[in-house]
């Protein structure tokens, strides 16, 4: 049985694959020498956060009662913000999926809403908004709601392209409206991914919601913001914590409400 | 009374389904249309309800030309049609009483059935059907926890709660054992002789039509090729229905079944009978 020879790749696949490793570690090399860091502060780090740790401990847990509204407001934020964006996303979701959009236009109007809304960060939307409308939880709130929009209906529409059309078909047979059609045929079939998605995207924007203050655009940020312009690193580790507390929480209820709903 | 008038359907791919398929049907009358696999019988029913709309001739209903209507007038239509379908067709995720109220949702407004706001006499209707189909006391249960043959039974209660002049049944016996099949054509011929209303029902296991149906289509390549009392159906009718041989000149089949190119496939699809058309 001698002869017999075998290799994984030929020759050729050799030679791609090597081109491939020493192309992606030019990459690398290139990017670092191109953006000049210095690691330099690299070896003074582990001082920096130690000095750091020491003026933040103890945490100053008498400031947090003055951090009650603002936390509330950051997750009322959150709320209206996420509830507004399904409601404005579930028409963009009916457009963009392609077994329910009416025409092309509309296909492809819902897909560039969805394009629009995710390619902006929540903090670039709130820092448009505090423009239009001052700062504030407003501002805060629909930049929440604009940037949520994309997510939820891209996520709906893929759901409403997946759902099985015999259901819809049984309801059509009865001589239903197209309404009934929404109402019977397509949304029973989208409820779990819809309270899913939705609660989901909520845990998203309580935690974004957490920096809107940084660009005045309300919630416990605003208060994050002073404390660390003013070096009152004790009241930024208390706020950090209470954060932190709420993350969890809202984490929490998030994969509660999606374990009960199918 | 339902009444085709050379209804043919050509697929946009090109594929003739249906060509010139006229039948009349009334009183309470069980029709079985057979057919091997791919033979039009799908498309036929689908065609007189128009969730497949046919390309030539007409459907009639009670005198009422159905083909042609507008989107409205059509729906209103719809509600005289109660169907029944081979995959069940329920809306899973709600539950039987939601299901079975489904079938009257062409007579209520779109606020009443977003709040599941029926009148008192369609709830009232609607129960007395779950005892007729053997599903009392199931009105809570959601479809996706039933078995195939309770959810056809709900089905059945959600066509016939519609009050139709006709049942159209697409293959309601494929997706079930024999035993459930044999409940079902019993409760689809039992509900024509209650209800006064003829039922059409399409069907690929010969036996059960014979034993079942008072008169018997036979469709080969998208024609009609029998039509006739179950009792006339004969070792020859079968063989011009599932492989398109020619009728023997004491047939009683119509048309004629001219052999085609597709022959051989419909041979193999006879052996081998497919669980599904289309």
């Amino acid at each position: 049985m001698a002869g017999r020879e075998w290799a994984r790749f030929d020759a050729r696949e050799r030679l791609f694959r090597l081109a491939s490793v020493v192309v992606a570690a030019a990459v690398v090399i290139g990017s670092w020498e191109w953006l000049d860091m210095s690691l330099r502060y690299v070896t003074s780090a582990p001082l920096q956060v130690g000095d750091l740790f020491g003026r933040m401990y103890p945490p100053d847990w008498g400031y947090l009662p003055n951090a009650v509204g603002p936390l509330a407001e950051t997750i009322q934020i959150a709320v209206v913000g996420t509830i507004g964006a399904v409601l404005l996303a579930a028409p963009v979701a009916y457009i963009s999926a392609e077994n329910t959009t009416p025409n092309r236009a509309t296909y492809a109007l819902g897909k560039v809403i969805v394009t629009v809304s995710r390619s902006v960060h929540t903090i670039v939307w709130a820092l448009l908004f505090v423009v239009m409308f001052g700062p504030g939880a407003l501002a805060g709130t629909v930049a929440t709601a604009v940037r949520s929009i994309g997510f939820v209906a891209k996520l709906l529409g893929e759901e409403i392209e997946e759902i099985d059309f015999g259901q819809v078909e049984g309801v059509r047979a009865s001589g239903a409206s197209p309404f009934q059609l929404l109402v019977y045929g397509i949304v029973p079939q989208i409820k779990p991914a819809l309270v899913g998605v939705s609660v989901y995207r909520w845990d998203i924007n309580v935690r974004a919601a957490t920096i809107l203050g940084f660009v005045g655009a309300g919630g416990i940020g605003v208060q994050l913001f002073q404390a660390i312009d003013s070096f009152a690193w004790r009241t930024v580790s208390a706020l950090l914590f209470a954060i932190l507390a709420v993350v969890l929480v809202s984490e929490g209820v998030s994969a509660y409400a999606r374990r009960k709903v199918r | 009374m339902l009444e085709t008038e050379n209804l043919g359907k050509t697929y946009p791919t090109g594929d003739e389904a249906l060509r010139d398929v006229s039948v009349t049907i009334d009183g309470r009358e069980v029709v079985a249309m057979i057919g091997p696999s791919g033979a039009g019988k799908s498309t036929f029913v689908r065609c007189i309800n128009r969730l497949v709309e046919p390309t030539t001739g007409r459907v009639l209903l009670d005198d009422r030309e159905l083909t042609g209507l507008g989107e409205d007038e059509l729906r209103n239509a719809r509600r005289d049609i109660g169907m029944v379908f081979q995959e069940y067709n329920l809306i899973e995720r709600l539950t039987v009483m939601e299901n079975v109220l489904s079938g009257r949702l062409g007579y209520v407004s779109n606020w009443a059935a977003l709040r599941r706001n029926f009148p008192p006499e369609d709830v009232e209707r609607a129960y007395e059907l779950l005892d007729l189909v053997g599903l009392d006391d199931m009105e809570d249960k959601r479809v996706d926890e039933l078995s195939g043959g309770q959810r056809q039974r709900v089905g059945i209660a959600r066509a016939v709660v519609q009050e139709p002049k006709i049942v159209l049944a697409d293959e309601p016996t494929s997706s079930l054992d024999p035993e459930t099949s044999r409940d079902v054509m019993e409760l689809l011929t039992d509900i024509a002789v209650r209800r006064d209303v003829p039922v059409l029902i399409n069907i690929h296991e010969v036996d059960l039509a014979e034993q079942y149906a008072d008169r018997i289509l036979g469709l080969h390549g998208g024609e009609l090729v029998f039509d006739g009392p179950a009792a006339d159906l004969t070792e020859e009718s079968k063989g011009v229905i599932y492989r398109g041989e020619e009728p023997p000149e004491s047939a009683t089949a119509v048309g004629g079944g001219e052999p085609t190119d597709v022959e051989t496939a419909d041979r193999r699809a006879d052996r081998e009978p497919l669980p599904a058309e289309d």
